[in-house]
């Protein structure tokens, strides 16, 4: 739970090496800014859904794909500040307890897209005592890359929702997502088999 | 009497929160989060009652939009039930996901700050929900009355589906009963 102990990593690293791991169709929402812009550079998937705005809500659509599509693994990747706009959030998907829905924390402890600023919680807080405390017991930050993609692999068997968090630095996003929202939207609902193309 | 009471009487067995737990399952809406009130007291006990719903609360209004907006695109249909209050911590949210993303978001809000409010704030806030709603131009309506509810919810939601887009259900006290200062 020492952020101390854990080494500071890519974010465009770590999403790859997250994708490089899917195998079965999963979802995975990306939330606003940086975060969906290395899953968009990653490399594009019919099961992606990249947002553009509505900060915070990544992992609430997340755990809505996790309750319609309960067979399905849902991944959302989200920022630390994102996430402190919407920390009920984990108290939610705690209750519901949606075994299916895996939330990965991108945290630098800065607003990196708006010029860097750091958050209120980047000397004080610690993302993974919070999500514990919110009743996800399944919370951990991950030590280094090696420990992150073990920390995903164990998580895609668990009987109950996952938190990973990640320590990273303060580089910008490495691509940029094609900010056509009902085409983003289509295209996930095709990916999840909702939906067929015209 | 309270006005809703008196109409309840008039239609035999149905209440205005029957009506709409039965519009909401034959449209099958299943996935119900909300952020309560006391008004829809009824409605989320009855919701919680039946094993067809998925009823939860949610911190936040806007956590429950991201729930049913998520669970839209995975197959799965659900409504959001809110105060007046909770509508006006949207704005946001609608103009970024559910509106752009064409999303046919289902709110239900119980209306306060009219017809008897006690709260200053509840009515100061209730008249920012309709200016808003009207400048993003999102269909609502205002329900009124018992015997027009069954006809406005399941054509509301059938028009949300169809075109893909959020509609906003008012339940007004003249259908409700509203809350009231002695309760």
């Amino acid at each position: 739970m020492n952020t101390r102990n854990t080494k500071v990593m890519n974010r465009f690293d770590v999403t790859s090496r997250l994708i490089a791991k899917l195998k079965h169709e999963e979802a995975v929402v990306g939330g606003i800014g940086n975060t969906n812009f290395d899953l968009w550079a990653a490399g594009h998937r019919p099961q992606n859904f990249y947002m553009l705005g509505s900060m915070g809500l990544a992992f609430p659509i997340a755990l809505g794909v996790a309750l319609a599509q309960p067979d399905r693994r849902v991944f959302a990747l989200e920022g630390d500040g994102s996430l402190l706009m919407q920390l009920g959030a984990l108290s939610t998907i705690a209750a519901l307890k949606p075994k299916n829905l895996i939330m990965i924390v991108m945290d630098n402890g800065i607003y990196q897209i708006t010029g860097a600023q750091p958050t209120p919680a980047a000397n004080v807080a610690d993302i993974v005592a919070i999500a514990t405390g919110s009743g996800l017991a399944r919370s951990s930050w991950a030590a280094d890359e090696e420990d992150f993609e073990r920390l995903v692999d164990e998580a895609m068997s668990a009987a109950a929702p996952s938190l990973i968090a990640v320590r990273i630095d303060d580089k910008p996003g490495v691509g940029a997502t094609r900010r056509d929202p009902v085409q983003i939207r289509e295209r996930f609902m095709h990916g999840l088999g909702v939906r067929e193309p015209l | 009497m309270a006005i809703a009471e008196q109409q309840k009487q008039g239609a035999g067995e149905k209440s205005w929160h029957g009506i709409v737990l039965q519009t909401l399952k034959r449209n099958e809406i299943s996935l119900i989060p909300y952020v309560p009130d006391r008004v829809l007291t009824p409605l989320i006990k009855n919701l919680h009652a039946d094993p067809f719903f998925t009823t939860f609360a949610t911190a936040r209004e806007e956590e429950a939009v991201g729930i049913v907006s998520g669970a839209w695109m995975g197959g799965r249909r659900g409504a959001v039930l809110m105060q007046t209050s909770g509508f006006a911590t949207l704005a946001n949210t609608l103009a970024s996901l559910a509106v752009p993303y064409q999303i046919p978001l289902i709110m239900f809000v119980s209306e306060r700050g009219t017809l008897g409010e006690f709260n200053y704030g509840q009515a100061l806030v209730c008249r920012t929900m309709r200016p808003v709603l009207d400048s993003l131009a999102l269909e609502h309506h205002t329900i009124t009355r018992l015997d027009e509810l069954e006809f406005i919810a399941d054509r509301s939601i059938k028009q949300a589906v169809t075109t893909q887009a959020p509609v906003a259900l008012i339940l007004n006290p003249l259908l409700t009963g509203g809350k009231t200062f002695d309760k």
